[in-house]
């Protein structure tokens, strides 16, 4: 077993650097009993940190769907107004956004794969450490200098294996909660920079302001015509014009209605 | 004989597993050298199932070291080339 025995080879190694400082057995017991306490304060710390970026996440791709939903709106109002480019504008848009829900969904899957890990690491330790604990105080209590050494170096070896790996456990949990805060530390500045904002927050964005600018626009149409329409016989000039402007538009219309049906199911959700 | 399952335990296993474990274990290694991550996936994903079939899980308060070390299911070959190297017990 070339590659297995070798990665044996490696947790051995440690373990017996952490013996050689000791000069009395025992002395060697009681210290990697403080590991081992450590190191579960670790774990559960680690468990901790894992769901808080995990919850922090959640909260992000919540905050995404909020943005990507108001485009599909947008998009639709756009389409039923006509205006296919303002659909298409809002729609590459939430296409941007629809990415970035894809890629913290899968860093969410991820973190939340580690926290089951990491917390099933953090119950085995906990179950060790206790039986360790026991296996101290029996070997303490019937101590023997001639056995001690080797009762002691095989417990130690045997915990200290354990210690390893849960301590690479713990270690992979960190650099993937770290990398995770640096992405999640980017999305909330974008959320925070008023980029989201302009597009689709609170504030009136590009898309809405020419959505209620048409509206205003063809109110004002409208009007014009129904006021020509009382009058009855308005200048001659500028009635066609108005007419003109109206076959332009239907073909539009006639355009949106069959983008709007193909999404029966955005529109749903 | 004692195998480790990094970030899941220790496994007793018979000497009868030895030589599909080697075979297996001769698999993963070329699958490194060649850095082919595909092989490697596949062969490390049958050692796991080996060991979880044939062994025998060691108990809490038994203190052991283990014989073999393997990766966890979800190591990448990266990973696990990175941890021999750094031991430098990786020749070349």
């Amino acid at each position: 077993m070339g590659v297995f025995s070798r990665m044996s080879l490696i947790f051995k190694s440690k373990a017996n650097k952490a013996m050689d400082k000791m000069e009395d057995p025992r002395e060697t017991l009681d210290y990697s009993y403080s590991k081992q306490l450590e190191l579960l304060q670790k774990v559960r710390r680690g468990v901790a940190d894992v769901a808080t970026s995990r919850k922090r996440l959640e909260l992000q791709v919540a905050r995404l769907r909020q943005e990507s939903d108001k485009l599909h709106t947008q998009a639709q109002q756009a389409l039923g107004m006509g205006r296919e480019d303002l659909a298409r504008e809002a729609l590459t848009r939430r296409s941007g956004l629809e990415q970035q829900i894809a890629d913290l969904s899968a860093q969410h899957a991820a973190l939340q794969a580690e926290e089951e890990k990491l917390t099933l690491a953090a119950q085995r330790l906990q179950a060790r450490v206790e039986a360790f604990r026991t296996k101290k105080e029996t070997i303490k209590a019937t101590y023997t200098a001639a056995q001690a050494q080797t009762r002691v170096s095989e417990a130690v070896s045997g915990i200290s294996e354990e210690l390893g790996d849960v301590g690479m456990a713990v270690q992979r949990a960190e650099d993937r909660t770290s990398e995770m805060q640096a992405r999640a530390g980017a999305v909330d500045e974008l959320l925070a920079s008023g980029a989201l904002e302009d597009v689709t927050g609170t504030a009136k964005d590009d898309i809405t302001l020419e959505l209620e600018r048409m509206a205003s626009t063809s109110d004002v149409e409208l009007e014009l015509t129904k006021m020509k329409a009382a009058i009855g016989a308005g200048p001659s000039a500028t009635a066609p014009a108005i007419e003109a402007e109206a076959p332009q538009a239907a073909p539009a219309e006639a355009e949106a209605a069959p983008a709007e049906a193909e999404k029966p199911e955005g529109s749903a959700s | 004989m004692i195998v480790r399952i990094m970030g899941e335990g220790q496994y007793e296993i018979s000497p009868d597993q030895l030589p599909d474990l080697n075979e297996l274990d001769t698999a993963v290694e070329q699958a490194i050298a060649a850095g082919d991550e595909g092989s490697f996936r596949t062969a490390l994903t049958r050692l796991l199932a080996e060991v979880h079939q044939g062994g025998t899980p060691v108990a809490d308060d038994v203190f052991v070291e283990s014989d073999l070390v393997l990766p966890g299911a979800d190591a990448t070959l990266e990973e696990v080339a990175a941890m021999l190297e750094d031991e430098g017990l990786l020749p070349g």
